[in-house]
């Protein structure tokens, strides 16, 4: 049994392993197929300051080793979500250690600002500022491109917010490094990396995009090696000052070690959930695996070790 | 009840039809039984393996439901789930290959079901299915037939109706249409049922089917539930990918909150 705590910003999380926003709805749906405590964190659905209901059409396709989804933000609202969904939260995670991440999204800057604000009178743990959904025209990631106008949101929200501060990349960023500079200067505590790819599919037979967006976002092992790379750029642009939480493609434990020794700090899984509810803990139990058959006691001791 | 996630032992699995199959599991003591319209996410391959998602399948029948005379396998009593299924993809053609004695990967129960609860026993309840739609309606009617209320059925297939034999005994009267009019009524259901002769009409099939029958049902003021379907990630609610949207604008997971919602509130 190796030593699976990391500490994140202060915050002593039982596993490195992070639920990724969007596919594990509030933690309350997988209450019955996991042990939601090995979770380092669960990352609650893209919140809007206003309800949402997100794209019309066509939401998912599945794509070798992939799947291009375009929901849209659909969500209940930052305050609906005090109320309801994030009670059920903490009682789904009561007992545990796991954090709860309040990914917020969408929006103009002033929303971003009245949501955060609201967030942070509640007990999430950490806020996950959303600058990369490629999916709602307003949805962030117009943000999540240049690096100038992150660093206007970023700074924006920073000084409203009173919890750490996650910003979560898009892969659609002109340059990762100085995204990820340019975050941390307007004053994340971290960076997360990275949201979905834009991607397109046609169908044939109504020759027309799938989707009504057009594009939609791409995510799932096909993405890994791409994510692995630019979670590799960001640590060598802001690890040394920030946590950067790595995200992309991850299925396996060998998946997630990759990341750890790209130099993050804790790893988001996503899309694996799809193909195995009980992802996030099986995740854990291989890491776990291979750090034992390897004389690994913790994370520390390879943390960004192949650079 | 939050759906679970377990590993199952395949009972039987048999062709019905040219790409229509019938699975049956061996259902865990420890989970409880699925009822009438619910579903299961199903995967017979590995997490890394083709294709990345589990198949939404419904429940076709649930032994044992109400005087069911109980299946014993050495001493043991048996609690079996069927699914039915068309093969349409790489995910259905996997499912079936099984044979009895594999293992399946199952999500569920998921989804609320038919919700027939304030039906008296002298209620008239119609069953209108189309083509692989008709899947969830048999156990339907077998929970009704536990309740004392025999179904009318009324099957729309396109050429060759499949899994009919089944409705001898507990149930009303059965009709089959057929697009091409090889077996029974040439035509649809929607020109064989009158939905005024009944308190309830419970339909599953394609969507333009589902529409007329809602439709049909709105004018004669009858209460009118449908099963929709979706594409689907997670199955239980929490990848947002099968919203629907309600009469009030709110969207709605077919998975979660359905599959099964009162037409008015779908078909608006």
């Amino acid at each position: 049994m190796s030593d699976l705590r990391v500490d994140l910003l202060g915050q002593v999380l039982p596993g490195p392993v992070i639920a990724a926003s969007g596919t594990f709805g509030y933690g309350i749906e997988y209450s019955e197929i996991l042990d939601l405590g090995v979770l380092g964190g669960v990352s609650s659905k893209g919140l809007t300051l206003n309800p949402k209901y997100g794209n019309e059409g066509e939401r998912l396709l599945e794509t070798p080793s992939g799947l291009i989804n375009s929901i849209g933000l659909q969500n209940p609202g930052v305050r609906h979500f005090i109320e309801n969904e994030l009670p059920a939260m903490r009682r789904a995670l009561a007992g545990t250690g796991t954090a709860i991440l309040a990914n917020l999204g969408g929006g103009c800057i002033e929303d971003y600002e009245e949501g955060c604000e609201l967030l942070c009178a509640t007990d999430v743990d950490f806020i996950e500022l959303n600058i990369s959904c490629p999916n709602v025209k307003h949805g962030g990631i117009a943000y999540g491109v240049q690096a100038e106008s992150a660093k206007e949101v970023v700074g924006r929200v920073r000084k409203v917010c009173t919890k750490p501060l996650i910003v979560k990349m898009s892969p659609q960023a002109e340059d990762i490094a100085r995204m990820a500079a340019a975050c941390v200067e307007a004053g994340a505590d971290a960076v997360s990396l990275v949201n979905t790819f834009q991607a397109c599919a046609i169908d044939l037979e109504k020759r027309k995009p799938v989707f009504n967006n057009i594009f939609a976002g791409l995510s799932g092992p096909a993405v890994r090696p791409i994510a692995l790379r630019m979670v590799w750029q960001a640590v060598g642009a802001v690890g040394n000052a920030v946590p950067v939480i790595g995200l992309g493609g991850i299925a396996t434990g060998e998946d997630a070690l990759q990341f750890i020794m790209a130099g993050a700090t804790a790893v988001q899984v996503g899309t694996a959930n799809f193909a195995d509810p009980a992802a996030c803990q099986r995740i854990t139990a291989e890491m776990d695996a291979w750090m034992d058959k390897h004389g690994v006691k913790s994370l520390d001791e390879i943390r960004g070790c192949a650079r | 009840m939050p759906a679970r996630c377990f590993d199952a032992q395949v009972f039987s699995r048999t062709q019905v039809a040219d790409s229509i199959q019938r699975l049956t599991v061996r259902w865990p003591e420890s989970v409880p039984l699925p009822h009438a319209g619910q579903f299961c996410m199903l995967r017979c391959w590995e997490h890394d393996e083709a294709p990345l998602l589990s198949r939404p399948i419904s429940i076709h029948e649930v032994w044992p439901t109400g005087n069911d005379e109980p299946i014993c396998q050495d001493g043991e009593q048996l609690d079996l789930v069927t699914f039915l299924f068309e093969v349409k993809g790489i995910g259905t053609e996997q499912l079936a290959a099984l044979e009895a004695g594999d293992f399946l990967q199952i999500t569920g129960p998921a989804g609320n079901g038919f919700d027939f609860s304030e039906l008296d026993a002298g209620a008239k309840v119609a069953l209108v299915g189309g083509g692989i739609g008709t899947a969830p309606l048999y156990q339907t009617a077998r929970e009704l037939a536990a309740r004392g209320i025999k179904a009318d059925i009324y099957y729309g297939f396109r050429d060759e109706p499949y899994a009919m034999e089944q409705y001898r005994g507990h149930f009303g009267t059965v009709r089959v249409a057929t697009d091409s009019g090889r077996v029974g009524f040439h035509g649809f259901v929607t020109q064989m049922i009158k939905p005024e002769e009944y308190d309830l009409v419970l339909c599953c099939g394609p969507e333009v089917m589902m529409r007329r029958v809602a439709a049909m049902c709105a004018e004669k003021d009858v209460k009118c539930l449908v099963s929709l379907e979706k594409k689907m990630a997670c199955g239980i609610g929490a990848c947002l990918g099968c919203t629907c949207k309600t009469a009030s604008g709110e969207g709605k997971s077919v998975c979660k909150h359905g599959p099964v919602f009162d037409a008015k509130e779908v078909f608006a």
